[in-house]
């Protein structure tokens, strides 16, 4: 609805906008503030906004207490493994649901969402059974196929509803053209389908990042992600705010710096077909 | 284009998905049913025996039962609501022509980043606690008694950290939708005279409908087994305040180790989903159809 | 020397490196997040230094959460832990039924016999010891000195509720955000229940009859619920009803609890003045009575234990040797001070002239010596353990019956509605459980 604006108007907006947007941002702001606080400031009444004495000894004290890298580690490996792995199993399956639709596709494509609606606290002890007997207890593998299967639906469904957006004609001409099915993909669909992959690769990262089910109760020390990290800050004895908020920022910092950078591609894909 | 060979190559192309999610739904979901109908406790193994319906009539005559099952609902409801309503008029706002558009769309967004459970914990610890939390500060400043959020308004609370964690989500996709509105349509109707909030009634609403059934599909996927914001914040309670059915069945299975009870109450569960599933799905298939 | 002899120099020594990595033996600690564990796990490197073989990982994890996971995986035999950290609770149902391996066998160096009998008694079964004390604790009272002065009253050494009463509300100043009393309200069966299962003793209250017939429906649980409810209502923090032991820890530290009845071990961190704004204002007395004999004080012990089955356990026992022993408490009074030591384990660390000093060692003691899991109550019951009861559906319904409290507590229902509700929960859940058995 941009039209003409006069700058008075623009000006209102402007500071409505900033307000909210800083009202909905300043938990996490107040998070990283109060990350550079000694514990006492931290509780400290009335609250202190910026004029306290910075410090960075909640990083230091967080850093030696738990190895904040290999948890790092263990989330990339876990989000960005079960990403990829779920978009190699959704593509085919995503495009096959798009331009060769059956009678069935849409119950299956609803069958698939409603695995997700199960509670995973119903399955975790036979799945605790399973992955013993496998061998998969804190292993990233074990976590990598559990968060795969979790949001492969998810993936499935955003890559479906990006392609069908792509005009079938294009892959009639391509195929006219003598490309084989997989030609196809690989040159004709895959380039046009590239901000929907991009977007659905981002929000899944993100997912699989902050899951914290799965993640905590299927690891112990090798596997753990930082959503493990962070359970060990949870509620601890004296003060701690200071130290549970250096922990959060830590924990929180990386997926929030990546949104961030890559916003415009996630916000361009997240459309969920809800864009005609 | 449908040709035969094309749909060999489908089916075949389908079938990984398909049989993996199969797998992964029935190979636990029967261990699941196994269980519900044992007398298994984790802690007393070696005593397993069949008890017929016994967990499932424990499960569903226990008082918590009830209790958790229209807190589930109003969860859900209440994110929606304040995430649907919210979410719109932030797309409203974020749609305007503003200075720093960029970074007021990242400050916006951000909250959809954070853990659940870092996000509960700094709510219930930074802001709800009634002694150190802002809040408190802020009512003390006004000269109120600070308000006990956790305790006297558990549910409530819970549906405000869950709100703020998906209000992103809902901004961007009503947002999206929102910049595919065609401006002729609105010009013409401003034209025709049409104030700005029949515009908004009678364009705006409709044509945001396709991005708000979405909303509404993804979000209760997401919050009907909504989890770890309970157990950091409230642990259920207190009473039941704030049980909800994915945290009565951990309550089951993983603080009284009750595996048979457990699992009926996860199976309960699936049926219950499974039920709003059905209905989702058909207000869902009905909208996306077109 | 020939190329082919660095060649086969390098191989032989990558070889080596290879083998000596290999025979690293990796120990995976589950611990609890509490700042003694946290110390261990810092003052690590000493063990490793002497035990070069042997790599240390650490899980660290919310008490609760920790709880969860190491029951769930010693009763599926995951294997995913070589160390666990127990309680007094989980020790005597995981001995029994052989989850865990016996450290009779430690070195006559170790000296088991100087563990106090009381915390040794709770960890042995059918005289095996089966997990090693790494801090014992019961509870005690912990006052402001300065407050109870301005309120013109002194604590005795073994006060009765009926003064503590008295004393809450009279050093109570909500205008100035002091809070006569704080006590547990989360609810949990480790949380609000160790606290309001000891405090009902005191009471003459008890979880279960000879019969194993729950008995909420009883007057002397009327009492105490209806005691403390109305004590914290008068002099209690808002928000009662979710503080657990660390919430109340931070509100006592920032100067905001007149009196905090809770673990022996707080006294460290209360008067420790790095964290502490009252470090230099805190007394100490025994947990309250009702003169019917029995005290409000409760009794545990955070343990080391290795579960059966694991494939390391030799290294294990070395390391939960080391962690238990005399010489690890030592090291910590060498490195942070004699208040600073776990307490509550060993005869000797009380017999120490140095550790005498220490302003909370002497109550410690007495209170541990106060209490008898073997007989908890003012009548007999057939069950062990003072704040809990060992059996292995405890947990689950005493978390139950804690949300009631907690909501008594939070204004949601009334005590009477409480007992009511913690009665019927009860009833079902021995019922399922097939009590009496």
């Amino acid at each position: 609805m941009a039209r003409s604006v006069t700058p008075r108007r623009k000006m209102v907006v402007t500071v409505l906008a900033w307000a909210v947007g800083l009202l909905i941002f300043f938990p996490i702001l107040w998070t990283i503030l109060t990350s550079f606080k000694t514990e006492a400031d931290a509780i400290a009444s009335p609250p202190l906004f910026l004029g306290f004495d910075w410090t960075l000894e909640n990083y230091a004290e967080v850093q030696e207490r738990s190895d904040y890298f290999r948890h790092f580690w263990n989330s990339v490996v876990i989000s960005v493994g079960s990403t990829l792995l779920g978009l190699l199993i959704a593509i085919p399956s995503a495009w096959a649901m798009a331009f060769v639709p059956g009678r069935r596709t849409k119950d299956v494509l609803m069958w698939m969402l409603s695995t997700k609606m199960l509670p995973p606290v119903g399955v975790l002890i036979p799945i605790y059974l399973i992955f013993r007997d496998a061998g998969l207890l804190d292993t990233r593998t074990g976590l990598v196929i559990v968060l795969t299967l979790i949001n492969l639906p998810i993936i499935i469904w955003m890559l479906f509803t990006y392609f069908k957006e792509i005009p079938g004609e294009i892959l009639e001409a391509a195929r006219m053209d003598g490309a084989t099915l997989w030609a196809e993909i690989l040159h004709v669909l895959t380039p046009m389908a590239v901000p929907g992959i991009a977007s659905t690769l981002l929000l899944n990262i993100i997912l699989s990042w902050n899951e914290a089910f799965w993640t905590l109760n299927l690891t112990a020390a090798k596997a753990a992600p930082l959503t493990a990290f962070i359970a060990s800050y949870s509620s601890p004895e004296g003060l701690f705010y200071a130290k549970l908020s250096a922990a959060s920022t830590m924990a929180i910092a990386p997926i929030l710096i990546m949104g961030w950078f890559s916003q415009k591609q996630l916000v361009r894909g997240l459309t969920f077909g809800a864009v005609k | 284009m449908a040709t035969t060979h094309s749909r060999t190559a489908a089916r075949f192309m389908i079938s990984p998905s398909v049989l993996l999610l199969l797998g992964w739904m029935i190979v636990p979901l029967s261990m699941t049913i196994w269980f519900s109908f044992q007398s298994y406790n984790l802690l007393s193994p070696g005593t397993e025996e069949w008890i017929g319906f016994l967990n499932y009539e424990f499960f569903l005559t226990d008082p918590a039962f009830f209790a958790a099952l229209s807190n589930t609902l109003l969860l859900v409801l209440g994110v929606l609501v304040i995430t649907i309503i919210g979410g719109t008029l932030l797309a409203l706002l974020l749609d305007q022509p503003v200075f720093g558009q960029g970074v007021v769309r990242i400050l916006v967004i951000a909250p959809f980043f954070v853990m659940p459970t870092v996000s509960a914990l700094v709510w219930k610890n930074m802001f709800m606690n009634p002694v150190n939390g802002l809040f408190a500060h802020a009512a003390k400043a006004m000269g109120l008694e600070p308000f006990d959020f956790l305790a006297h308004a558990p549910l409530f609370s819970v549906t405000l950290i869950v709100a703020w964690q998906w209000l992103p989500f809902a901004t961007l996709i009503l947002l999206t939708a929102l910049q595919s509105l065609d401006q002729d349509q609105l010009e013409a109707a401003e034209m025709d005279g049409a104030g700005p909030f029949s515009r908004f009634i009678y364009i705006v609403v409709p044509h945001l409908s396709r991005a708000i059934t979405v909303v509404i599909l993804i979000q209760t996927i997401f919050l009907l087994s909504i989890f770890a914001e309970i157990l950091v914040t409230t642990n259920g309670g207190p009473g039941y305040a704030s049980t909800n059915i994915t945290y009565l069945v951990y309550a089951q299975s993983l603080l009284q180790f009750d595996v048979g009870g457990g699992s009926a109450g996860g199976i309960i569960a699936v049926i219950l989903a499974n039920i709003v599933a059905f209905f989702l799905m058909r207000m869902i298939g009905k909208n996306l159809e077109a | 020397m020939t190329l082919s002899r660095i060649l086969v120099g390098a191989t032989a020594a990558t070889l080596m490196a290879f083998a000596a990595h290999a025979e690293k033996e990796k120990l995976t600690i589950a611990t609890v997040n509490n700042g003694d564990m946290i110390r261990m796990q810092k003052l690590s490197g000493e063990f490793t230094a002497k035990h070069p073989d042997i790599e240390l990982e650490w899980v660290t994890l919310e008490e609760n959460v920790l709880r969860q996971r190491v029951t769930t995986d010693i009763a599926t035999k995951g294997g995913q832990y070589d160390v666990m950290t127990i309680g007094t609770y989980e020790v005597p149902i995981w001995g029994k039924k052989g989850w865990l391996v016996s450290l009779n066998d430690l070195p006559a160096s170790y000296d088991a016999d100087d563990i106090l009998p009381a915390i040794r008694g709770g960890l042995t079964v059918d005289g095996n010891l089966y997990a090693a004390p790494f801090y014992g604790e019961s509870s005690m009272v912990m006052y402001r000195t300065d407050l109870m002065e301005k309120a013109g009253l002194s604590m005795p050494k073994a006060p009765t509720w009926d003064f503590i009463a008295k004393a809450a509300q009279a050093m109570t100043d909500k205008k100035n955000e002091v809070y006569g009393i704080c006590l547990r309200g989360k609810a949990g069966w480790g949380e609000n229940m160790a606290f309001l299962t000891a405090t009902a003793n005191s009471f003459g209250a008890k979880w279960f009859d000879m019969d194993w017939k729950p008995q909420f429906d009883t007057a002397p649980w009327k009492k105490a619920l209806t005691f403390y409810l109305d004590m914290m209502g008068q002099s209690g923090p808002p928000g009662a009803s979710s503080n657990g032991f660390n919430e109340n820890l931070a509100l006592f530290q920032s100067g905001k609890c007149g009196m905090w009845i809770d673990a022996t071990v707080a006294a460290s961190f209360v008067t420790n003045p790095k964290d502490s704004a009252v470090a230099d204002k805190v007394g100490f007395a025994l947990a309250p009575d009702t003169g019917l004999g029995k005290r409000g004080n409760w009794l545990w012990a955070w343990s080391l234990g290795i579960p059966a089955g694991s494939k390391k356990v030799d290294a294990a026992k070395s390391f939960v040797a080391w962690a238990t022993s005399k010489e690890y408490l030592a090291l910590v009074a060498s490195k942070e001070g004699w208040a600073n030591v776990p307490p509550g384990t060993r005869q000797s660390l009380y017999d120490n002239p140095e550790y005498a000093k220490v302003p909370f060692a002497q109550m410690t003691l007495d209170s541990i010596n106060s209490a008898d899991p073997n007989s908890p109550t003012v009548d007999k019951v057939p069950y062990v353990g003072v704040q809990f009861v060992a059996i292995p559906e405890f947990q689950g319904i005493a978390t139950a019956v804690g949300q009631q409290f907690a909501a008594a507590l939070a204004g949601t229902i009334t005590a009477d509605q409480a007992l009511k509700n913690a009665q019927a929960l009860t009833q079902r859940a021995m019922r399922k459980a097939g009590y009496p058995k």
